[in-house]
């Protein structure tokens, strides 16, 4: 499958994720410019984690202006999938592809360490892969990770199960202290309504290799190759 | 022309930088001190002319990019 993933100034995560999809999962991976209006042609994009435009103004809020963004938008119209990590996470939101925000951490504290995540559903083509009630080990690295949305938009988004992950103890507990930001319910990540376009505050691509200490963030990466392998010819047809 | 724009967190928003602002303040002795709310503040230089129109198009800004609807409030002056 080929994966695009995006280049910002002061994008810090992209090499991490060429190198994962590209010599952990075998897959062809190439970089695309903010300065890009052409995708390339890819099977799936990924926005990855740093700090885009130095985070002025609101993290998130300059990038989701550039060109490639635009490109991003279209090709999500046409329901390609979309994964943004971190920073990604943030324009996503910003870019108004996925509903609420990411504000400061509650603590105030930016937050280096490795969290638990529960997966709510396998239903979407980022969790597909992951067993039920496997609970995942994956590093978060952040200062505005805290999902906020209004009461209404949290009602929908538990309704049409767009919560894809909260943060979780060792064992599988949603309890407010194993969240690391303060987020609304323990949400980690979320998807759209159409299921195509997701975001995640955690970064699977640093825990793709038993060597990094956990290799679970690979379950996230190997969902989407087996969705565009098995459903993507039946959704084309 | 000048703008003023300040940008506040939503009242239902989580504010944890007024809250420790806050407590410091109540540190240093300062009572009665009901709320902070830590926010940012544009200024933005115009050339001369329809003050209307400026106003119409900083709202879009403000409204589009200078701040973000689902966390913050704006306030936009011009003078």
């Amino acid at each position: 499958m080929k994966f695009s993933i995006l280049q910002f100034p002061a994008s810090n995560c992209d090499q991490d994720a060429v190198h994962v999809l590209r010599n952990v999962l075998g897959q062809s991976a190439r970089l695309v410019w903010h300065k890009e209006s052409i995708l390339g042609d890819p099977d799936a994009v990924i926005v990855p984690g740093g700090f885009s435009y130095g985070d002025y103004l609101r993290t998130g809020a300059i990038a989701r202006f550039s060109p490639v963004i635009q490109a991003v938008k279209a090709f999500a119209e046409a329901g390609g999938l979309v994964l943004g990590i971190c920073n990604g996470f943030q324009i996503l939101c910003e870019a108004g592809l996925l509903p609420g925000a990411l504000i400061r951490n509650r603590s105030l504290q930016f937050r280096c360490e490795h969290v638990f995540l529960k997966t709510l559903t396998g239903d979407s083509p980022f969790t597909n892969r992951i067993p039920d009630e496997k609970v995942i080990r994956i590093p978060v690295a952040h200062g505005e990770g805290c999902y906020f949305a209004d009461a209404q938009t949290i009602e929908k988004l538990e309704e049409n199960r767009q919560i894809l992950w909260r943060y979780c103890t060792r064992d599988g507990q949603v309890a407010e202290t194993a969240s690391p930001n303060g987020s609304i319910g323990n949400i980690a990540g979320i998807c759209n309504e159409r299921r195509n376009v997701a975001g995640l505050m955690p970064h699977p691509e640093r825990a793709s290799e038993t060597l990094l200490g956990s290799d679970d963030g690979r379950l996230i990466f190997e969902s989407i190759v087996q969705w565009l392998e098995r459903e993507a010819p039946a959704v084309a047809a | 022309m000048k703008a003023k724009i300040i940008v506040t967190p939503k009242k239902a928003v989580l504010d944890p930088q007024g809250k420790t602002v806050q407590n410091t303040l109540e540190h240093m002795g300062h009572s009665g001190i009901q709320a902070v709310h830590v926010g940012k503040y544009l200024e933005i230089e115009l050339a001369d002319g329809d003050k209307e129109a400026a106003r119409k198009q900083l709202d879009e800004a403000c409204h589009r990019f200078l701040s973000n609807p689902v966390i913050e409030d704006y306030y936009l002056e011009i003078e």
